[in-house]
Parts: structure tokens; sequence; C-alpha cells
């Protein structure tokens, strides 16, 4: 994982051994974040496997603020959707 | 001509949940929620508000598929899901062959190949990855099979028989003669265990006399992105809910042109006062073919559409796992990638 960008509103972070399976989801839950401006990511070359994720934000937040936000967010919903899954799948069986 | 407000917000209703299959396209395809887009939603991320429109129903299960609706969740996370599952969850699968006699007309490089794409019955969580460039495999992460036949005549078969069952013992090479060899520890590690392929009925060769084939098979733990053998799933897809409305009540032979259009089961046709009525009865069932676009009265009676966060997932596994846990174990390998990035984000200063 790198970083660079000209100040802390508008990074650039460069994530290694990633593609579209991180990267969309990734930007979706940080495109629900209100204080993000601009967010997008894209797959420099098909044959190397890493990508450009760049969020910038309105006001004077620092874009790594966001980064980390999205990550949790996304750790919190796939904790939730294993638990309905596990949940739904017991009651199922139980039910058959 | 202005819309009135009620009518502005159905249709913005529909911008945001339905995907419209048009006659030539499809519109409204990508997630527009976001914060900031429509004025009068609340778009930004709560988790609560996730949580609680949030839910999975397992339609189906048998012993190698699972069925099962994810509603509530977006596009982005839901593709996730099914690109993790086909190509980021571990198996076990024989990726070195050591071949010390092969006398039968099944090539070296083919023989091996086959080998590798035999599923295994080996739950790839109790073992390790290989590490890079270690060439002899340890008994954490190593599964060593062996493959010693040989084909010869049946004495006792009838002169005339033309039948290969018959004149011959082992002609055919079947999964069930692969045998698991322990390694080092491995019968203390695993006691119970019985490691052998999923199928004991895949032909791998034939054999005809004289012919002979004596390998030993390294078995290691891979993922679908770096081989397709590795890959656990035989197919994981989704497709999202069919809605289809009918903008106008339709009668009589133009109820049964459309029942014709769709598939059977989604239109039913009610006796309503003697008329015959067209109604939705199951859109779930349908696969939308578009018929109805090519008959020019019904085109315009109907919308097709279908419903933006509802995902019909449907999982089949090879049988290496079943299909629920290829499913937890899916989910739990995104939440490691995201944990991944953030201890990476605390760890490192950023400059």
């Amino acid at each position: 994982i790198q970083a660079d960008g000209t100040d802390g509103n508008c990074v650039t972070f460069v994530l290694h051994d990633e593609d579209h399976t991180l990267g969309n989801s990734l930007r979706y839950m940080v495109m629900k974040n209100p204080d993000v401006e601009f967010c997008g990511y894209c797959i420099t070359h098909p044959s190397e496997s890493k990508i450009n994720f760049r969020i910038q934000t309105r006001g004077s937040l620092p874009a790594v603020e966001p980064f980390r936000k999205g990550l949790n967010d996304l750790m919190a919903v796939c904790q939730h959707v294993l638990n309905t899954f596990e949940s739904s799948v017991k009651e199922f069986r139980a039910q058959k | 001509p202005p819309i009135a407000p009620m009518a502005a917000r159905r249709s913005t209703d529909e911008m945001r949940d339905r995907v419209v299959l048009g006659e030539f396209g499809v519109r409204n395809v990508h997630t527009t929620d976001f914060p900031g887009n429509y004025p009068g939603y609340e778009d930004a991320w709560d988790q609560r508000r996730f949580e609680e429109a949030f839910r999975v129903d397992v339609i189906r299960e048998e012993e190698d598929s699972l069925e099962f609706d994810m509603v509530g969740i977006d596009a982005a996370i839901a593709n996730a899901f099914r690109r993790i599952l086909l190509a980021e969850v571990p198996t076990m699968a024989v990726e070195k062959v050591f071949v010390y006699n092969n006398t039968s007309i099944v090539q070296d490089e083919i023989l091996a190949h086959r080998l590798g794409l035999i599923p295994i019955r080996a739950d790839p969580r109790l073992f390790e990855y290989r590490n890079q460039g270690d060439q002899e495999g340890t008994e954490i992460d190593t599964l060593q099979f062996q493959l010693k036949i040989k084909c010869k005549r049946n004495p006792q078969a009838a002169k005339e028989s033309s039948d290969p069952d018959e004149l011959y013992f082992n002609h055919k090479v079947y999964s069930k003669h692969m045998t698991w060899v322990p390694l080092g520890n491995q019968t203390d590690l695993f006691p119970d265990a019985n490691f052998r392929p999923v199928h004991d009925d895949i032909l791998i060769a034939l054999l005809r006399p004289g012919q002979e084939i004596d390998v030993l098979m390294h078995c290691v733990k891979g993922i679908g992105k770096d081989h397709a053998k590795f890959s656990p799933v035989a197919t994981a897809s989704y497709r999202l809910l069919p809605d289809i409305t009918l903008l106008q009540p339709i009668e009589d032979e133009a109820a049964e042109t459309l029942q014709k259009c769709f598939s059977p089961g989604v239109i039913e046709i009610q006796n309503i006062n003697g008329k015959k009525v067209a109604r939705v009865a199951n859109a779930r069932l349908d696969t939308f073919s578009r018929e109805v676009f090519r008959h020019e009265g019904l085109k315009n009676l109907v919308r097709l559409a279908r419903v933006r966060n509802h995902y019909i997932f449907s999982v089949e596994s090879t049988g290496i796992l079943p299909p629920d846990v290829l499913v937890s174990e899916a989910i739990k390998i995104l939440m490691g990638k995201c944990q991944r990035f953030l201890s990476e984000l605390d760890s490192v200063p950023m400059e």
C-alpha cells in the first residue's frame, strides 16, 4: 500500500495484490460517506494486480479517514452478512 | 408536462431501486443512491438501517448446491462474494506428479493435468500454504497420493469375447485407485481422516495388457486465481429478482399471448366475470427472454424490471466443502482482506 497526493485531502492509494473484488466494494462503501467528494478506483494494467484507489474529501478531512472508515464499514457489513447467513441456514435446516 | 410531486417521487423511487429492461437496452443500471444525489433521501451509510433492511433467505439446499436470496445489499458487495467464491476460496489439489513409470498411451503431462483437476476431499482449513520455493513439502502443507496400477490379460476370458471388461483386468484407471500415503506424522494429526478424491468413478486413463502407471502425487493448497483446479465451486452465480408489472389490465386473447411470452408459471389467467384476465403470479421464475417486445400490441402494456438489491445466489460445490461452508469462508476472506489493509494503515505511517 502506498499513498501520494498533493495535500491531505486528495490521496491516491496504490493497493497491491487487489482487483475488482475489493476495489469495487470498497469504492461503494467510501462513496456512501457524505464527506467524500470523489472516489474511484482503476486497474492500471490487467497483467499487474494492483489498483489505484483515489479519494478526495470536501472540506478539510484528511483522506485517510474515509478510507479507514470505508474498510471498517465493509468489515461490519461482512460480519453482519455472515451472521445473518449462518442463522438463516440453521433456521432452514431446523424447519426442514 | 410537469409531473405531480407524487409521480415524481415514484419515478425517482423506480430509478433508485429498479433496473428497467427496455426494448432496446437496459436503463438505470448503476447504483446512484449515494449521498447528495437525491435531495430528500437519506443516503449516507448507516449500519443500523442496513441491518434492519438486510435479510438472507435460504430457498433450497441440496447436498452439493445451495440457492439463497440476499436482500438489501448492493451489487458491488454481492459481486465481491461471487468473485471470491470462484477464485479465492482455497482448496487442495494435485500439484506435483512424480512419474516413476508410465507406459500407457496417455502422455505424462496430460496425465498430470488430468490428475490435477480431480477434486480431493480434504478440508483445506486443516492445511497451510506451501512456502515459496519449497520443493520437498512438509506434512502440514502436503498430501501424498499414490496411483499404481498395471493392466493384465484375463486368462479365464472366453475365446471369442471382445468385451474389454472381460478380457482384461484393470484396464480402466479410476480415481478410486488413488490411495493416500501419509507423510510424517499425518497419521497422528488426522487419525480419522480418509483423504480420497470426492468421486470414485472419475476415469483417468485406459490401459491395455502390459501397460502400467506408477505415479506419486503431491497435493497442495491453492486458490482459483492461481489455477482453476483450485476452485471449490462448480459454479457460483447470482441473478436479480425479476419484477413484472402490467401497466393496464390485459384480457382475453391478449392475455393468452401474454402468458406464452413468459416462462411457464409467471403469468396466470383468472376468470373474472366471465372474462379472462391476466395476472402476474410468480415473477421469480421468469428468465426474461423479452418475447413480449416482439408483439406490437403488448409491448407497451408491460414493464419488465429487476429489483436492484435482491440477489438470488446459486452456489454449486464440487463436493470438497458443503456450499454453505463455502459462502461463510468467502465472507471471512473478504473480511480478512479489509483487515489486512486496516493493519497496514495502522502500522505504516502515512507521509
